[in-house]
């Protein structure tokens, strides 16, 4: 199994066929429908770029989420000016956040550590706070920016006359709402992975993971590290930005709130909840956060009633009300929990579980001496 | 400083005085902020640049201190409950007439302690903050020590949401109004004192607010720098191993470091409630301002801290006057943020930070 | 071609033949397409989606437009007293759910964002087959949200926000708005106004950078220089600045002597608090008693304000304390069920769930074009508001307004606003063009 995982074509196929599949083994959590298969694809390539940088060169931006929202700008703005396509969009937004990237990149970089973390909040901050209010002409502000009837799109018009109402985003006319939005995006993710896989296993990879052991040590051998954090920091820009990007294509809408610093904490949260520098922890961490976000937030009492509809009056209200704690309007509730559960009993996140399952089936017994952190951490709750 | 200069040209054609009034109270908003931003980022940045650990719950304990203020109150203006069965409210059932107990025990001197009961709970807020401290520190933080940042940062922002669901569901998410004493509920005439005219006046509560900080930041300078707990203290943020094989329990002081911070985040709380009417998520709103106030200032100083803190609210009340905003559109509402930036820019570890705290 | 006999057979061959031009005229003819629309209800029920802030700072009033909700459901359904349903001059709602089918619901979280208020109703319209959404409680989520269910093709009745945008130049064909907005709280606060502080003051408006916060601001604006009141300042504050010292200084030697207060829920409850501390309450200006306005504002907020709150003027869509036939049964129904007295966001959203059932009973289907026809220029009575038109031009209703105050001596905790005036719905109707926007067509969509 180990070998065969290693090999290239065969990790990608199983890989695609995971994603692709989604929609059929997603439907007994109650999570297929388009929207969520949606953001389970571009969050995940979020948390997957995301992890490029912090996985490997251990630089923590605490400011990702401006490229995110850079890229849903731009976006957006070529559904606006140019054509509802959805290829340029794409571009558009990954070079811009790219281009974004580029700049503060160069700025923080001349920092590490917490100093680097604060320099990207600090420019998130910034972009946030007048994309809300200064910038509204670009960004049309707190309600966010929209498409409207009096949208030049010279492409489109220039081959067809506008039609009734506003049209929708389309990839050489096939509607990108819906399930083939979804595609689309898993798409984006298997290339994505690919990319990021490759990544991992260069010797690009290696320099950076270097850099992360000693980045000092480094420097005094006369190797100038700068080119490289600046390059990861780049392409962990452009897939924030291409996230960014298929939001507003799968919903041709951009906010300004993408770009808070919430939003950058919740990538650092989807990362290290699923496991820093593992190839698919950080996705597996932005699908639980999601998940909760979109289906644990939508049960209310009436819900629970049928849930626990088997059991005798009596019980059953208690079983609600208990229950009612944690899901609904108490969802925010359970991720807390569950993040405080996950670091407690999982250091390396939910792929050290993976690791430990697979380290039981194999050699029986479990890890040997790897297991003492979570030992220590048992006392705890 | 530019800004000032700035601000005197103007002044030319829009009188001086009133500009100078103008400057004058922006200063005293500045000073006041810079308490509010310094105290909450003192009891962060004991923990922060001193124990290593990256607290993301240092809001919620920011806002835990100013719901010891609510449930104080609560407790106090606990109420006998009579149905007045001859009117009825408008969904027909009986009207409540409610008296707080405290009243009807002490009468004047009830009435008279309701009022107090922000300052009063203060001396309780001090061993309950200690309390909730110690056990974050000794059921949770401790075994964080070793961990990663990034582990850190995943329990402490899983023990806020926590934290924050807990008193959302106790208390609701609208904010509760807290009000000061009446005698220091108005405002104070400081032009009269100062001979500037009768337009500059400041409320009281956050003279005593500012006053409060100073003393509270001073207090814990001299708990540091005075008592050999303190000193043990300072010996071990710099070398903990050497400190530990001298014999000396270091585990035990970090315990009171944690508990010391939560009391001064606590107390910052408390005394903020008149101003700012508490409500669950204060402490996050104030979370990602307090990090930046503790890097300007320097990883690992608590003067940094202090000084930052300072700097950024007094920047950023002169950075709201009219006279800069119209120049600058938006600079208000980023001003923090830029100078964080500039800064850490020009200065490798903000304005006093030492050398090699957090900085791998 | 349009004397065509209107079956499903006869529309295809038709259709097949001349096209998109028959398209328009199709969606008149009720029922002709009946299943050719999103989320048509198959079953025994039908599903409505109410989606409201469950965390952040507008929780507690999500909380109260989910009782609200909830109590409608209930009504509906038959269950209860009936609530507005007795006093509702439309009699079309007979308590047996909406077209005899039982009405049900899904609720959602909106985090008072627009990308989680989006995705919450994507999930109610994809997943649990929502035929209108419903809720909100700030007018970027309520824009947002409506813009997505034009798109899809479900009727979204807005609950409280106050943007005159939503109406305004961000209309849809597909949104509904029961709740007034900026421009008819200027209107109708600015009579008062001249009335009880005089035709010659001084205003400062502190208002919240962002969309609400500058339409609000101009409408306020307009109304009192159309007193004769001079504005001397308008400085545009961050949302969530928290501390509104630095801003609040300025005014106290500005010369100004009223402060209107553009901001809404928390940074309302900051603003006025600390006003008040500033001493502005009890100032003399220019010879005159120092004022504070606050244009809109709601029970939930005055709680939040606390004491500070006593003697400022603002208006609000609707009060429990009104005393007609309608606001009455619902505080009473309401208050039976939950023990307190509805929000005015309780109220709106109580009564859009009713307007919608009552449009569908009256087009005898569920589809949105009739509905939406049903809804348009729609003329009721006995919803608490007195008498109110569903304005076909831009789905904005037309009904009185409530100038109110904080009250001095409340007789309990919810005893906080004492209605000054009931401002006539005459004098708050304007002209829909003056925002411009356009609805966007009303076809149906499948989804």
């Amino acid at each position: 199994m180990k070998q065969l995982l290693s090999k290239e074509p065969f990790a990608l196929l199983l890989f695609s066929a995971v994603i692709l599949t989604m929609p059929i083994w997603l439907a007994p959590l109650g999570a297929n429908y388009p929207d969520l298969l949606q953001k389970f694809a571009i969050y995940a390539i979020f948390a997957m770029g995301f992890n490029i940088l912090f996985g490997l060169t251990g630089y923590l931006s605490f400011g990702h989420a401006a490229f995110l929202g850079v890229g849903s700008y731009a976006a957006v703005w070529s559904f606006k000016l140019f054509t509802m396509n959805v290829l340029p969009a794409v571009l558009f937004g990954t070079a811009f956040a790219g281009g974004v990237a580029l700049l503060i990149g160069f700025v923080c970089l001349r920092r590490s550590g917490i100093y680097f973390s604060i320099l990207t909040l600090a420019f998130a901050q910034m972009f946030y706070n007048l994309a809300y209010s200064v910038m509204t002409p670009i960004t049309n502000g707190e309600t966010g920016l929209q498409l409207t009837l009096q949208d030049p799109r010279i492409i489109d018009r220039a081959l067809a006359p506008a039609g009734q109402g506003l049209p929708s985003t389309e990839l050489f006319g096939l509607s990108m709402s819906g399930y083939s939005g979804f595609y689309f995006c898993a798409t984006m993710l298997i290339i994505c992975f690919f990319i990021s896989r490759r990544i991992f296993k260069s010797p690009f990879g290696l320099t950076l993971l270097g850099i992360k052991s000693n980045q000092t040590r480094m420097n005094y051998t006369g190797f100038n590290t700068r080119p490289y954090t600046l390059t990861a920091f780049v392409i962990s820009g452009m897939f924030a930005g291409l996230a960014g990007s298929l939001l507003a294509v799968t919903d041709p809408l951009a906010g300004a709130e993408r770009m808070q610093w919430t939003a950058s904490g919740e990538v650092v949260l989807m990362t290290i909840l699923g496991g820093v520098g593992t190839l698919i922890g950080p996705m597996l961490g932005a699908w639980i956060i999601k998940y909760f976000e979109n289906i644990f937030s939508s049960f209310n009492d009436d819900a629970l009633q049928q849930v626990y509809s088997f059991l005798p009056e009596g019980l059953r209200n208690m079983a609600v009300d208990l229950s009612s704690l944690f899901v609904g309007e108490g969802w925010h509730l359970t991720l807390g929990v569950l993040f405080m559960l996950i670091v407690i009993f999982l250091p390396g996140g939910l792929m050290e579980g993976w690791r430990r399952i697979v380290r039981r089936f194999r050699g029986g017994g479990g890890g040997e001496g790897e297991s003492a952190p979570a030992a220590t951490a048992q006392p705890a709750e | 400083m530019p800004i000032l200069h700035l601000l005197l040209e103007h002044s030319v054609d829009n009188g001086a005085l009133r500009n100078m009034d103008a400057i004058f109270l922006q200063f005293l908003n500045g000073l006041d902020k810079g308490g509010a931003y310094a105290l909450i980022a003192l009891g962060l940045t004991l923990v922060f640049g001193t124990l290593g650990v990256v607290n993301f719950a240092h809001g919620a304990l920011f806002m835990l201190g100013a719901f010891c203020a609510v449930t104080f109150n609560k407790l106090l203006s606990l109420e006998l409950v009579v149905l007045d069965e001859t009117k009825t409210t408008a969904w027909g059932t009986a009207l409540e007439v409610r008296t707080a107990y405290i009243e009807n025990w002490f009468g004047d001197f009830g009435t008279t302690i309701l009022d107090y009961s922000v300052p009063i709970s203060i001396i309780v807020a001090i061993p309950v903050m200690l309390l909730i401290g110690i056990a974050m520190e000794r059921g949770l933080i401790k075994y964080f020590y070793k961990r990663p940042h990034a582990d850190q940062i995943l329990v402490t922002f899983g023990m806020a949401i926590v934290i924050q669901e807990i008193i959302k569901h106790y208390f609701g998410a609208n904010p509760i109004p807290q009000s000061a004493p009446d005698i220091v509920s108005g405002s104070a005439n400081i032009g009269l004192w100062l001979g500037l005219g009768d337009n500059v006046v400041y409320p009281w509560w956050r003279l005593v607010y500012f006053a409060f900080s100073a003393f509270i930041i001073a207090a814990v300078f001299a708990f540091l720098q005075f008592t050999t707990y303190g000193m043990v203290v300072r010996a071990g943020m710099r070398d903990s191993e050497t400190v530990g094989l001298l014999g000396i329990n270091i585990e035990k002081r970090f315990t009171v470091v944690f508990g010391l911070a939560a009391v001064v985040a606590g107390l910052a709380g408390v005394m903020y409630t008149p101003i700012l009417p508490p409500d669950y998520h204060m402490g996050m709103d104030f979370l990602v301002l307090s990090f930046v106030v503790v890097v300007v200032g320097g990883m690992g100083s608590l003067p940094g801290a202090v000084l930052a803190g300072f700097m950024l609210g007094i920047l950023q009340s002169f950075a709201s006057m009219n006279e800069i905003t119209s120049l600058f559109p938006g600079i208000d509402q980023i001003i923090i943020y830029l100078v964080a930036v500039v800064i850490l820019l020009t200065m490798p570890r903000g304005l006093l930070g030492r050398e090699g705290v957090m900085e791998e | 071609m349009s004397r065509l006999i209107m079956t499903r057979r006869g529309l295809l061959k038709a259709g097949a033949a001349s096209g998109v031009a028959l398209a328009a005229p199709m969606s008149f003819v009720r029922g002709a397409y009946a299943e050719d629309f999103c989320n048509m209800p198959t079953g025994s029920t039908v599903t409505l989606g109410f989606n409201v802030p469950q965390s952040g700072a507008y929780a507690d009033e999500g909380a109260d437009e989910l009782r609200a909700y909830q109590l409608a459901v209930k009504h509906l359904n038959g269950e209860g007293d009936g609530g507005m349903l007795g006093t509702f001059s439309s009699k079309a709602l007979k308590g047996n759910g909406i077209l005899g089918k039982k009405v049900a619901y899904v609720t959602g979280d909106t985090q008072t964002k627009s990308d989680a208020a989006r995705a919450s109703a994507k999930r109610m319209i994809e997943k649990d087959g929502a035929i209108m959404i419903t809720g909100g409680s700030s007018s970027g989520v309520a824009v947002a949200v409506q813009g997505l269910c034009q798109e899809t093709g479900v009727i979204f009745m807005a609950g409280l926000t106050h943007s005159n945008d939503t109406t305004g130049k961000d209309k849809k064909r597909y949104g509904f708005r029961h709740f007034f907005n900026a421009y008819q709280s200027g209107l109708a606060l600015g009579p008062i106004l001249g009335e009880q502080f005089g035709a010659d003051r001084r205003a400062y408006h502190l208002t919240a950078d962002y969309t609400w916060g500058w339409t609000q601001e101009e409408s306020i604006k307009n109304a009192t220089e159309g007193l004769g009141w001079e504005t001397v300042n308008a400085v545009r504050t961050p949302l969530g600045a928290g501390d509104f010292s630095q801003y609040l200084t300025p005014v106290l030697n500005s010369g100004a002597d009223v402060l209107i207060l553009n901001h809404y829920g928390k940074d309302m409850v900051n603003s006025l608090t600390q006003a008040v501390q500033f001493g502005m309450r009890a100032k003399q200006v220019n010879g005159k008693n120092f004022e504070i306005v606050v244009p809109l504002f709601s029970r939930l907020m005055a709680q939040g304000a606390g004491e500070n709150i006593k003697g400022i003027l603002g208006t609000t869509n609707w009060n429990w304390s009104l005393e007609d036939d309608a606001s009455k049964a619902f505080v009473k129904s309401f208050g039976q069920e939950y023990g307190f007295p509805p929000s005015q966001a309780a109220h709106t959203c109580y009564v859009q769930t009713l307007l919608y059932a009552d449009a569908c009973e009256r087009a005898g289907t569920f589809s949105p074009p009739q509905v939406i026809a049903a809804l348009e220029g729609f003329e009721f009575d006995g919803m608490g508001n007195g008498k109110t038109l569903y304005r076909a031009e831009d789905h904005q209703c037309m009904k009185d307004v409530l100038v109110v105050r904080g009250n001095e001596n409340p007789t309990s905790q919810f005893d906080l606003l004492d209605v000054v005036k009931i401002v006539p719905r005459d004098q708050v109707t304007y002209d829909p063009a003056i925002f411009g926007g356009d609805l966007g067509p009303a076809d149906a969509k499948s989804c």
